[in-house]
């Protein structure tokens, strides 16, 4: 590992904490809409993945302190959500239903061209170029339009294997 | 109508009249439309008499369970002094369902709407609306709505001038159809695993930060403004001969059909004719081999049961299943049916909590029989396994998730043993690699 820095994560490098500024703000804000702290965690958690791309255990820990909860604590919920990612993923993020009625209509060609065109190889895996990591995922509600696709925010219906190279070619 | 399709002549469109029109998403665009009529004429009712116009109405919970909505709102207790919530459940997860979806992204003041007459009836100050996180579309547009009510007076301290006042926050979830159950659902906005709670006590007693709470899904409270405007009666009316399923309803198709969609069909119209002809039927030269009709969780029907059924709570229950949420995942005669009730197992097993044996363990080994079954390495004891497993299954565990997962491989055994067969003898090559 010697002479490559050291990934954002890693515990030699010093951790930059996510809830300064106007993040700090934006939270705050959320603390008059519920009763307690606790119930803004699930928003707290979508913040640092919007900023860090992934949820770290340092940054859990940063949530918790500013929440009011053991790190544990945050640890155990953030573990439940499929959506919270606990490992550095690719650039993009490609989320692809696989569940019954889109299985049906032929998601598994859609798969197949996905960790093709990507570079992946298989699901869960992030490509060489750190540009896409492809997720299967359990029903996106969007039966009729198989088969949907969500590459990070962007929820694309109706996607065929034809078409998986000009959606990727959206994004670098 | 059914959305992406044009309105079908045979639909009743009312929740549905204004999907694929973006002039409705906006404030001024839906009080053109006759919008925020309902919502200022409840708040010159009674909150007891806008509850009674909607139990006059036959409204049923349109999330699955289809529990009377006036019914439930009345179990909420009046003068007690504690905050009270309402939370609407847009967190549609349930394999074949996309109608929330729609109404969230076509008709978002619709359900605001529906929130505020609701939470007025209840007496709730505070409305949550828990969206599922996948639904990037409906999260952004739903907050825009709520942003642009909260601008134009119709939600916050002092709602149309009334001097009620009604807060609404919509709160993101973040991957776990648990949480669609409604106890999982408050434990997630509380900051917590979404494991669904034991009742008693209902939401209503102790729900959401312990208050009292209703929880209704989101088609049911956007009909709550059309019952307001034009009264309890003539939604009642609308029933096609069973007074118990009343209104109109959205039915998701999907799957091998040629035309999947939501089709807004006034309750009692038969199945046959929304299969073959509303959603455009089979694909050139396929036959309809079976229809899973209430979202994934319900028993699966024959193509003969599903031709016979009419479509309300009690016409799908006489044919032997169940209305659910009215998501329906039609298959043609190409569909493998082992290998389709494998892959909802693995749904249920993947989606458990895993809080309750039965089903985190039952989940987890109808699964790996199935795939047993399915690489051909499985044993005709197998299925009276797969079938003791369902029984140790349902109606033994915390929620129902884990009677979902049994309701397809029971009816799926029974009604297509011959396929399970197949792979069992040999006739029919493994599909899935030895495990």
């Amino acid at each position: 590992m010697s002479g490559q820095a050291a990934p954002a994560g890693h515990p030699d490098v010093p951790y930059e904490p996510v809830f300064v500024g106007k993040t700090r703000e934006r939270l705050e804000a959320l603390f008059p809409k519920y009763p307690t702290r606790q119930a803004c965690l699930l928003p707290a958690l979508w913040m640092v993945q919007e900023a860090r791309g992934w949820i770290s255990p340092q940054a859990m820990a940063e949530v918790g302190e500013v929440l009011g909860l053991t790190p544990a604590y945050v640890k155990g919920v953030v573990t439940f959500y499929t959506m919270y990612h606990r490992h550095p993923v690719g650039r993009h993020v490609i989320q692809v239903c696989t569940t019954s009625p889109c299985h049906l209509c032929g998601s598994s060609d859609v798969v197949d061209a996905l960790l093709t065109h990507t570079g992946c190889g298989e699901l869960g895996a992030t490509s060489p170029d750190g540009r896409f990591t492809v997720i299967e995922v359990e029903c996106l509600g969007a039966c009729g339009f198989a088969t949907p696709v969500l590459i990070d925010d962007d929820f694309i219906e109706s996607v065929t294997p034809e078409r998986v190279p000009g959606l990727l070619a959206r994004y670098a | 109508m059914g959305y992406p399709h044009p309105i079908h002549p045979r639909e009743t469109v009312v929740l549905s009249k204004h999907f694929g029109d973006a002039g409705a998403r906006t404030y001024d665009g839906w009080v053109e439309r006759g919008g925020y009529q309902a919502l200022r004429q409840a708040l010159g009712m009674t909150p007891a008499a806008v509850t009674e116009a909607v139990k006059t109405s036959g409204l049923r919970g349109r999330g699955g369970a289809g529990f009377p909505t006036g019914l439930k709102w009345s179990f909420m207790p009046v003068g007690d002094g504690k905050p009270h919530y309402l939370v609407c459940n847009a967190d549609e997860s349930e394999p074949g369902t996309f109608k929330d979806r729609e109404i969230m992204r076509w008709t978002p003041h619709q359900l605001i709407e529906g929130c505020a007459i609701a939470a007025y009836a209840i007496g709730a100050e505070v409305c949550y609306i828990y969206i599922r996180g996948e639904f990037t579309d409906p999260l952004a547009i739903m907050q825009a709505a709520v942003d642009e009510a909260y601008a134009k007076g119709a939600l916050g301290a002092d709602v149309l001038g009334s001097g009620t006042r009604i807060e609404m926050v919509i709160h993101r979830g973040a991957g776990a159809y648990i949480c669609g159950e409604e106890t999982a659902l408050m434990n997630s906005i509380e900051g917590k695993r979404g494991n669904p709670r034991i009742k008693p006590p209902f939401p209503a007693q102790a729900g959401l930060f312990g208050m009292p709470t209703t929880v209704n899904n989101v088609e049911t409270l956007a009909a709550v403004p059309h019952i307001i405007t034009r009264g309890g009666e003539w939604y009642k009316g609308l029933s096609l001969g069973n007074p118990k399923s009343t209104g109109t309803k959205l039915f998701s198709v999907c799957g091998h059909v040629m035309k999947p969609g939501n089709y807004e069909i006034t309750m009692g119209f038969p199945m046959k004719d929304l299969i073959h002809d509303l959603a455009g039927g089979m694909r050139p030269g396929r036959t309809l081999k079976a229809v899973i009709p209430g979202g994934s969780s319900v028993p699966i029907m024959s193509a003969a049961e599903a031709e016979a059924a009419l479509c309300d709570y009690e016409g799908i229950v006489e044919q032997g299943s169940q209305l659910g949420s009215a998501g329906f995942i039609v298959a043609d005669d190409s569909a493998d049916m082992v290998y389709e009730i494998y892959r909802l197992a693995r749904f249920y097993a993947h989606e458990s909590c895993a809080q309750c044996t039965q089903c985190r363990e039952g989940t987890a080994w109808t699964t790996k029989i199935l795939e047993r079954i399915l690489s051909g390495q499985g044993k005709q004891a197998d299925l009276d396994l797969l079938l003791d497993l369902a029984d140790q299954m349902t109606g033994k565990t915390i929620c129902v998730l884990s009677d979902s997962c049994a309701a397809p491989v029971v009816s799926g055994i029974r009604k297509f043993r011959d396929e399970f067969d197949a792979y069992l003898s040999g006739a029919r090559g493994p599909v899935l690699a030895a495990v």
